[in-house]
């Protein structure tokens, strides 16, 4: 059973009849995914491409046993979105929206502190298990089932990474965007820890970036406790300090945020570094032949 | 976003942190005449968006009018350099005059969101007057941190925790208490991403005041402020930068290289910046130029990377997601109709919609370099900047 999201999830799609959302949408269907509902407020009892569409998350759910829901919303929106979606008790939301103040987010997660309801996001590329489920904005045709977990700040840079190891004919168990945001739903290390705990992993690939510690609470749970290889590359070695790069999150504030001290407490830790963005395929590869994985 | 000093101060006062009484000036008889209506001394300080003002000479003690009329004129049109500019240093377009405090004791307040916890932390040391960086390196037991949970908001109990813990006390803990009260609520009223006192005084005739102030606000709420982005100061940002955001072009930082590079999603953009250099390259810029689908977006990202005399080549590295890569051939095509492109393109792209990228491409018959992966593309574009290809 894949971490996450599987054949079986049953998506509610917020902010499904704008541009993004409807287009995303349709992807996600030929994807395979079972997208069962969309909401947008007033929009009520309309169908977009077969799929019903409710004014508010409760309606959703309750017609539908929706149990998970991915949001389009609007930056300023998107806070109530992920409210609407926490207070109708979806299990997982996944918010693609860039751009939510941070001080929204600090409401929003404390308020899911202890529910059991798990946000991945936001401003992330959402998540996907390759051949059974895509909830979110990636190209789908790079991605291939397989052995590998890959967890990422960066959207963009799945893809890369994903692309390097498919075409070396490896494949991913899921892919999971945590998103680029200095306030994030789910921290990488929790990420970890789920693909530590799933059969179907066998490794992992972590891509960092400069900014906050989320590297090094991930290197101290796999000092103690992770059993299978990390393969990690953190963007932002050649970021200049104080600059936010594109990313709220990717700032260099204080020496733990740079690429270095995230490299250096990774590999300590164990964790196999790779410099170049274009050697991640290439050093998986490696690592799994060298332990016997491949 | 960041402003200055006198508006960070400004800001405090509006929500009952005491600051020193001050004006700020364009000339040095404005500065004379603030000097003269204040009382004398005064302290004489360079307007610009970098710290280390005092070690480069920015801030000037004056014991009379005309001595605060000299330190502006010393100050004022000067390029002052310090270690957060940049050997080109600041133009100083306005000093700060205001009263002299005489400090018995610094001390240092800050508001940040740790990202880890999710939470706003407030900080407290009684280490003020340095680099809060340094007293976390050699005596982090003289930072006093504690979490504020949004649901309730800043408690004055915190505020007495913390002020004890940096040795107010009687009235002055009172006082303190009222600061950081006032702190609190300017961080999340406001969506700032810091707001930093430091040094907090304690005069020598007992009044605690913000001596010095940083305050820096979330991009990401700015639509909600307007009277914050009012306080935008265009002069203190790279005018390419400034160019680039009046064109929709957020996210564009200006480095010191000579590869203009043109990427989607933040990651990606610095993973292309550090391949660059792994390949013995320099890169000229940080452009994400976003997911919005918008051919005139990445025409614009060409007129700001080729009005950047610097750039030797561009690399543009396209991994289509949320973003459409036909769009964003379309968009290439278009920049070489419009503008006179003289520099070598390598162009590499994957991902949504790439084969009618490619086909567009193709059918332009555009001298673009190709390059099928990210590897491969670092390369040429290093090779091209060299004019080796």
């Amino acid at each position: 059973m894949p971490i996450l999201v599987n054949r079986e999830t049953k998506v509610v799609v917020q902010g499904i009849t704008g541009r993004e959302g409807s287009f995303q949408t349709r992807r996600c269907i030929e994807y395979g995914t079972k997208v069962v509902a969309g909401v947008t407020p007033g929009r009520g009892g309309e169908e977009m491409d077969g799929v019903p569409v409710f004014d508010t998350v409760r309606q959703a759910v309750a017609s539908t046993g929706a149990d998970c829901s991915l949001i389009f919303v609007p930056a300023a929106a998107a806070a109530d979105a992920i409210l609407e979606a926490a207070y109708a008790e979806v299990p997982l939301i996944v918010c693609i929206t860039e751009g939510i103040p941070v001080v929204d987010m600090v409401r929003v997660k404390r308020y899911l502190r202890g529910s059991g309801i798990r946000l991945i996001g936001p401003n992330c590329p959402g998540v996907i298990t390759p051949g059974q489920c895509r909830v979110g904005i990636m190209p789908g045709d790079v991605f291939s089932p397989g052995p590998v977990g890959v967890i990422s700040r960066s959207g963009t840079l799945v893809y890369e990474a994903v692309a390097q190891l498919t075409s070396r004919g490896i494949g991913q168990s899921t892919c999971v965007g945590v998103g680029g945001d200095p306030v994030i739903g789910t921290a990488p290390v929790e990420v970890l820890r789920l693909f530590n705990e799933d059969p179907d992993t066998k490794a992992v690939v972590l891509i960092g970036e400069i900014g906050g510690t989320a590297e090094q609470e991930a290197a101290a749970y796999m000092a103690s406790e992770m059993t299978k290889p990390v393969i990690a590359f953190i963007a932002g070695a050649t970021a200049p300090p104080g600059r936010r790069m594109g990313h709220a999150g990717a700032i260099i504030v204080g020496e733990a945020a740079t690429a270095q001290a995230k490299k250096e407490a990774l590999a300590r830790a164990g964790a196999v570094i790779v410099d170049s963005p274009a050697d991640i395929g290439a050093a998986t590869e490696r690592v799994l032949r060298e332990r016997g994985l491949l | 976003m960041k402003v200055h000093e006198f508006q960070a101060k400004q800001l405090l006062q509006e929500y009952g942190v005491p600051v020193p009484n001050g004006r700020v000036a364009q000339s040095p008889a404005e500065a004379e005449a603030i000097a003269r209506e204040l009382g004398v001394p005064v302290a004489v300080k360079a307007q610009i968006h970098a710290g280390g003002r005092g070690k480069a000479g920015g801030i000037r003690l004056a014991s009379s009018p005309e001595e605060a009329r000299d330190a502006a004129a010393q100050i004022l049109g000067r390029r002052l350099v310090t270690h957060q500019t940049g050997p080109e240093g600041r133009l100083v377009r306005s000093v700060l005059v205001e009263e002299a405090v005489r400090p018995a004791r610094e001390l240092y307040l800050a508001v940040v969101v740790e990202n880890a916890l999710g939470l706003p932390v407030m900080m407290a040391s009684d280490a003020g007057g340095v680099d809060i960086e340094e007293v976390a390196a050699a005596t982090p037991e003289r930072i006093h941190r504690l979490p504020v949970d949004p649901a309730i908001g800043f408690q004055p109990f915190m505020g007495r925790e913390l002020g004890l813990a940096i040795g107010l006390g009687g009235e002055l803990l009172r006082q303190g208490v009222q600061a950081m009260a006032g702190l609190y609520r300017l961080f999340v009223e406001k969506d700032c991403s810091l707001a930093e006192i430091n040094p907090l005084v304690v005069t020598e005739d007992g009044r605690l005041l913000a001596a010095d102030a940083k305050v820096n606000f979330d991009d990401n709420a700015l639509f909600r402020h307007p009277e914050v982005q009012a306080l935008r100061d265009p002069h203190e940002e790279d005018p390419l930068e400034v160019q680039a955001q009046q064109m929709g072009i957020n996210n564009y930082v200006r480095l010191t290289g000579n590869i203009g590079c043109v990427v989607n999603g933040a990651g990606l953009a610095m993973a292309t910046m550090d391949a660059i250099k792994l390949a013995g390259g320099d890169p000229a810029n940080f452009l994400d130029i976003g997911t919005v689908n918008n051919v005139e977006r990445v025409v614009n990202s060409f007129r700001i990377l080729t009005s950047d005399e610097q750039v030797r080549a561009i690399l543009i590295n396209i991994f289509g997601g949320m973003a459409r890569v036909d769009v964003i051939a379309e968009g290439v095509v278009r920049a070489f109709q419009e503008m006179d492109v003289r520099v070598p393109v390598v162009v590499r792209l994957a991902g949504t919609n790439v084969e009618a990228g490619e086909r567009i491409l193709a059918e332009s018959g555009l001298p673009v370099v190709r390059a099928k992966d990210l590897g491969e593309a670092a390369q040429k574009a290093v090779a091209a900047a060299r004019g080796e290809l």
